[in-house]
């Protein structure tokens, strides 16, 4: 049977607000399940166009998949969502790239042609399940010398990484941190990020956690506007005496979910859904785990070849900021100032925190909404690292531009 | 605010120390869309769902204060509305009912209508919007705090929703009776106050509390409470204007009341005043004066509250959802034995409906045996038809149809049938000669273990159980007609029925979804037993003299779910007869064989009435047959002789031990009889109008039980 590969679509993406993982966070008493569900009606309800029976499959993933992350969530996510039962659904984990490969795997599927649409998102509660909770590591990483202990510890390689890169200071790094927190507090004050976040109820009955009763989450929590670089100077280096990497320089730990509509684009343009981005290429990569950081360096060499494409052909990034470090180490990389301004033009996880497998299609989210305000720029990728050692980069084209879906 | 408010609560929650506080905690929150600043009142007991939001004297200060604050608020223009919602699962579920019994004087149930009014009727006064999202059950109370607000939304998994007061024998007195009218028209009010109580407290669900207009938005359960926050924000920055249907205050609202009216008199035949005391607040309601209507509640509430028939209504409720649950008397349910398949004797009509019952509630396989293979057909034909008309009306799916199906069979062999059953129930010919002869059989085939349980309605369990080889192991399960519906079972323990057997009938009982009472191996047990000498006293006045027109309408003001000779029909005069020749055998002396309903049953007759004309008529047939004699006695006469005779008779079968108390005799009568609640059975009604003391010289219930306490 003759086949032909079709182009794939970025549709429509949504997430919740971010919150701050532990007893005082807004989402402490939320269940991780409610907010993959509450994402994924919001998307539904923002694009009635899409005949819910007509969706393929609901692949949602988180890192630590057990409890209300357990149970197959992208099946039980789609019923509790008011899904027909007929949409099948399944659980994806590669970690922070988690919502990141929901999207390509799925997309991959699409190009292939079995599915049309699909909902591809993450979500990770990191106040019910901390980092770690029941990983049961094989002995042999460490009696052989597989990896090096520290690449269990994502801090650790963090600061692995500033050896790497010995020109990457924390001075650097803070004032990385500094414009993050600027950017996303002027892309806030744009309206920019609010148009893509579903509130959500939450509950409180701690009264040393402050208000008692029901609540409604409408913004980020873990944002710090007007941070100055003497705030950040002061912080303690808790992976490494003496070390370069603080609470200040690093996403924190975060409460969230995400979700996207993707879909083949003649699917989308038949039903009149809106096509927000068009798929180029996409690719991962392993590297050491112990400077895990590394990881989007050579991901994106290996999407970039795939295209046909030079690095100076992206006019956008949206680069995940699990460290500072990360995100100067790639742009030391390619040559690309620490503040170019093609880079995190909303800021980035710095700020707004990140939920590990959520985080994916919060970068698709923010590039998707780049693309409409500068039909200019053809081409963006997200990237992110990714625990035990890789790095993800997705490469988009943006519909927008005059020359899209043409020969480059 | 209003210190008058904080006092009368305080003493009230002084006279209710153990009220389970609900909190009413104010947070605030930014509502989407820009739209401002808003205080969210959750009500909140601090349990989960399993033990509902109340509100008592302490929790109505607590939502006082909560108002105090948002009141300020909205004053100082720091906030653009008011929210109230609950906790998970459950808005609120109206006045906790423990502290309305405790409540001794009128002054004291006054300060508790007036506590809720003051309270509840704030949120209509503030200076902002207020809103009530009913996120889940909504009863009574906790539906009047939302129908003071300005806007309602509701959820579409919202389970139940009710003024359940006029059931229970109280009037919506926190604004219902005088809002429900003016937000959706005194029809539909009177459809909710007054119907739906008057129907076994029937409940809406959240798609219902929309259409029917009590709430402006439906929104569904897994983002209600965003929905709502969200629809709050288009209200309140105007981008949504919300439109509530004109009401009809001419003829229609007359004619609701007289609807109402109607419908109460076909439930309770005037005998229990709350629904009529709903109803003339309704009808005043119409001029839309809302304070004079709270006012109208106030006294209302404090009158009935004061009144039996709401002591009997509380007394009656707390029979079928407490004692119920706990029978009296039952062994400890660690005893009881697995059943994993069931065995039916008899193919019968009653044999088929009980096959139908336990493969229902059970699940597990039933057989059905009868002396020749067309019966055996017939009552298994009869369950797949059964089944049939339930997948028809969507009560069961075709995959569960097809395992029910799969389940029950048909076989004339009871060795074949019964050897590997464990629970065997007889339902053949009532004659204790053919009783024996089948559990003789049973015991020889069935294992060692198996209960043989027998469907008697009159016949001694311990006499059928004394020619086998252990007699142990069997029991009396006694239900009613018709079997699906009435609750009630009575289990009956033999003088040799062991521990595991009993513990073992009440396992299946309960998973029958029945209403199980602990019955002593007496004649009739109780409900017949009562009904017999009740039924038997009119008889005998019919008898004597009495017009059978006078005789029916006598305990008419019972309000009883039909009048004596209507059962009697229902029953079968032919059954009716055989259980009155049965207990006149055992007392003589109280129990009459009436010569008159002997000779309808020898006529061929299957009633006393006719219905040619719609209404029910004496049959001239049956009244061609009636000898009576020559002493005619008043209504009020035969009320009292027939009400001593009761209350005589629930003397004996207490002082026998036919049940451990008196409230057994009255959960029986509501759930096998089908006796009202604002009777709470019999026995309360017997000790407030004085019948207990003239006939046994004491109270059944101690006052405080089933009444105002003293």
């Amino acid at each position: 049977m003759p086949r032909t590969v079709r182009d794939v679509v970025f549709v429509d993406g949504v997430r919740t607000p971010f919150g701050k993982a532990g007893p005082k966070g807004i989402y402490h008493e939320t269940r991780a399940d409610d907010l993959i569900v509450k994402a994924i009606r919001e998307l539904l309800r923002r694009n009635p166009a899409l005949d819910p029976a007509k969706i393929d499959e609901v692949a949602i993933a988180a890192t630590t998949q057990i409890g209300d992350q357990g149970l197959t969530l992208g099946r039980t996510a789609g019923i509790l969502a008011g899904l027909p039962q007929s949409v099948p659904g399944y659980s994806i984990d590669r970690m922070c790239a988690g919502a990141l490969t929901a999207v390509t795997t799925t997309a991959g599927s699409i190009a292939f042609g079995a599915y049309d649409a699909v909902i591809a998102g993450g979500v990770e509660h990191m106040g019910r399940h901390p980092m770690g909770e029941g990983v049961d590591p094989n002995p042999r990483f460490v009696s052989e010398k597989l990896v090096d202990e520290s690449a269990l510890f994502m801090g650790m390689t963090a600061e692995n990484l500033h050896d790497r890169y010995p020109s990457i200071t924390k001075q650097r790094a803070d004032e990385y941190a500094v414009r993050s927190q600027e950017k996303a507090a002027k892309a806030y004050a744009n309206g920019k990020i609010q148009q893509d976040l579903v509130p959500v109820s939450v509950r409180r009955t701690n009264e040393e956690a402050g208000e008692t009763g029901w609540g409604l989450a409408t913004a980020d929590e873990p944002m710090r506007p007007g941070t100055t670089l003497e705030n950040l100077s002061g912080l303690k280096t808790p992976f490494r005496t003496h070390g370069r990497v603080t609470a200040g320089n690093a996403a924190g730990l975060n409460d969230g979910a995400t979700a996207s509509i993707i879909a083949s684009e003649d699917f989308a343009r038949e039903n009149n859904l809106p096509v927000k981005m068009r798929l180029v290429s996409y690719s991962f990569a392993g590297v050491e785990p112990e400077v895990m950081g590394y990881g989007p360096i050579p991901a994106t060499e290996k999407a970039l070849a795939q295209a046909g494409l030079s690095i100076s052909d992206i006019g956008l990034f949206e680069i995940n900021e699990a460290f500072a470090v990360q995100v100067l180490a790639f742009l030391e990389h390619y040559g690309i100032a620490d503040d170019d301004a093609r880079v995190n033009q909303y800021g980035g996880a710095i700020a707004y925190g990140h939920p590990l497998a959520s985080s994916g299609v919060r970068l698709m989210t923010q590039l998707a909404r780049q693309f409409e305000e500068q039909p200019d720029v053809r081409y963006g990728l997200t990237t992110m690292c990714v625990g035990f050692g890789m790095g993800a980069t997705v490469i988009w084209e943006n519909p927008n531009h005059k020359d899209a879906g043409g020969d480059k | 605010m209003s210190s008058s408010t904080t006092e009368l609560l305080k003493g009230a929650a002084e006279l209710f120390p153990d009220e389970v506080v609900t909190q009413a905690h104010v947070r605030h929150l930014d509502l989407p869309a820009g739209a401002g600043r808003f205080a969210l009142i959750t009500l909140d007991n601090g349990f989960d769902h399993t033990k509902p939001t109340t509100f008592g004297p302490g929790s109505l200060a607590n939502l006082n204060a909560a108002i105090d604050q948002v009141e300020k608020e909205a004053a100082e223009g720091t906030i653009v509305g008011v929210g109230v919602t609950g906790k998970p699962f459950i808005f609120a579920v109206g006045a906790d009912l423990k502290g309305v019994e405790i409540l001794g004087r009128h002054e004291d149930a006054l300060a508790i209508g007036k506590g809720g009014h003051e309270v509840f009727k704030r949120l209509a006064t503030l200076a902002v919007p207020s809103f009530a999202y009913y996120n889940g059950a909504a009863m009574g109370g906790g539906v009047e705090v939302g129908l003071h607000c300005s806007y309602r939304t509701v959820s579409k998994a919202l389970p139940a929703f009710s003024l359940p007061e006029v059931f229970l024998g109280l009037v919506p007195g926190w604004g219902g009776c005088a809002l429900l009218p003016n937000l959706i028209g005194a029809d539909k009010a009177v459809s909710v106050i007054i119907e739906n109580s008057l129907n076994q407290n029937r409940q809406l669900k959240g798609k219902q509390v929309f259409e029917l207009g009590i709430a402006d938005a439906l929104f569904e359960g897994a983002d209600f409470l965003e929905q709502s926050l969200i629809w709050t924000a288009s209200v309140l920055n105007g981008s949504l204007t919300v439109d509530r249907p004109e009401i009809d205050r001419g003829e229609a609202w007359d004619a609701a009341v007289a609807r109402g009216r109607g419908i109460a008199d076909s439930k309770v035949h005037g005998a229990a005043p709350a629904a009529y005391r709903a109803l003339e607040i309704i009808e005043a309601a119409k001029d839309g004066d809302l304070q004079k209507g709270f006012d109208a509640e106030d006294k209302a509430l404090a009158d009935l509250i004061m009144g039996g028939e709401l002591r009997s209504g509380i007394y009656a409720f707390n029979l079928v959802q407490k004692r119920a649950k706990r029978p009296a008397g039952a062994p400890d349910k660690n005893l009881a034995r697995p059943v994993t398949k069931v065995g039916v004797v008899g193919a019968g009509l009653m044999a088929s409906q009980l096959a139908l019952l336990f493969l229902r509630r059970l699940e597990v396989p039933v057989v059905l045996t009868d002396i020749d293979q067309a019966r055996v057909d017939k009552g298994v034909g009869y369950v797949h038809e059964e089944i049939d008309k339930l997948l028809l009306k969507g009560r069961v799916n075709q995959d569960k149809a097809n395992r029910l199906k799969g389940l029950v069979s048909g076989v004339l062999d009871k060795a074949e049938g019964f050897s590997d059953a464990d629970f065997i129930i007889e339902a053949v010919f009532e004659e204790i000669g053919v009783k024996q002869q089948v559990f003789a059989e049973v015991e020889a085939v069935a294992p060692a273990h198996a209960i043989l349980a027998t469907n008697t309605s009159s016949l001694s369990v311990s006499e059928m159980a004394s020619k086998l080889k252990h007699p142990e192991r069997v029991v009396g399960f006694h239900f009613f007609n018709p079997v699906a519906i009435l609750p009630l079972l009575e289990i009956v323990r033999g003088e040799q029925t062991d521990d595991a057997s009993l513990a073992t009938a009440f396992g299946v009982a309960k998973k029958l979804k029945k209403t199980a009472v602990l019955v002593k191996d007496a004649p009739a047990f109780v409900v017949n037993r009562i009904l017999t000498r009740f039924m038997g006293e009119i008889q005998n006045v019919i008898d004597e003299g009495t017009p059978v027109a006078v005789a029916e309408k006598a305990v008419e003001p019972l309000g009883l779910p039909m009048s004596p000779l209507v059962l009697l029909e229902l029953v079968g005069p032919a059954i009716g007869l055989h259980v009155s020749e049965t207990l006149n055998r055992a007392f003589p002396e109280r129990f009459t064989v009436s010569p008159n309903l002997a000779a309808v049953v020898k006529a061929g007759k299957r009633g006393f009435y006719v219905y040619d004309s719609g209404k029910p008529e004496l049959d001239p047939e049956v009244a061609a047959l009636l000898k009576q004699g020559d002493s005619v006695l008043t209504e009020e006469q035969v009320r009292d002789r027939v009400l001593d005779a009761v209350a005589q008779e629930i003397g004996l079968m207490l002082d026998e031990g036919v049940v451990a108390e008196a409230q057994d005799i009255d959960l029986c009568l509501i759930t096998g009889a089908g006796w009202p609640f604002h009777l709470g059975g019999i026995t309360p009604y017997l000790d407030r109008e004085g019948v207990s003391e003239r006939v046994n010289g004491k109270r059944f219930l101690a006052p405080g039980v089933a009444s105002v306490p003293a």
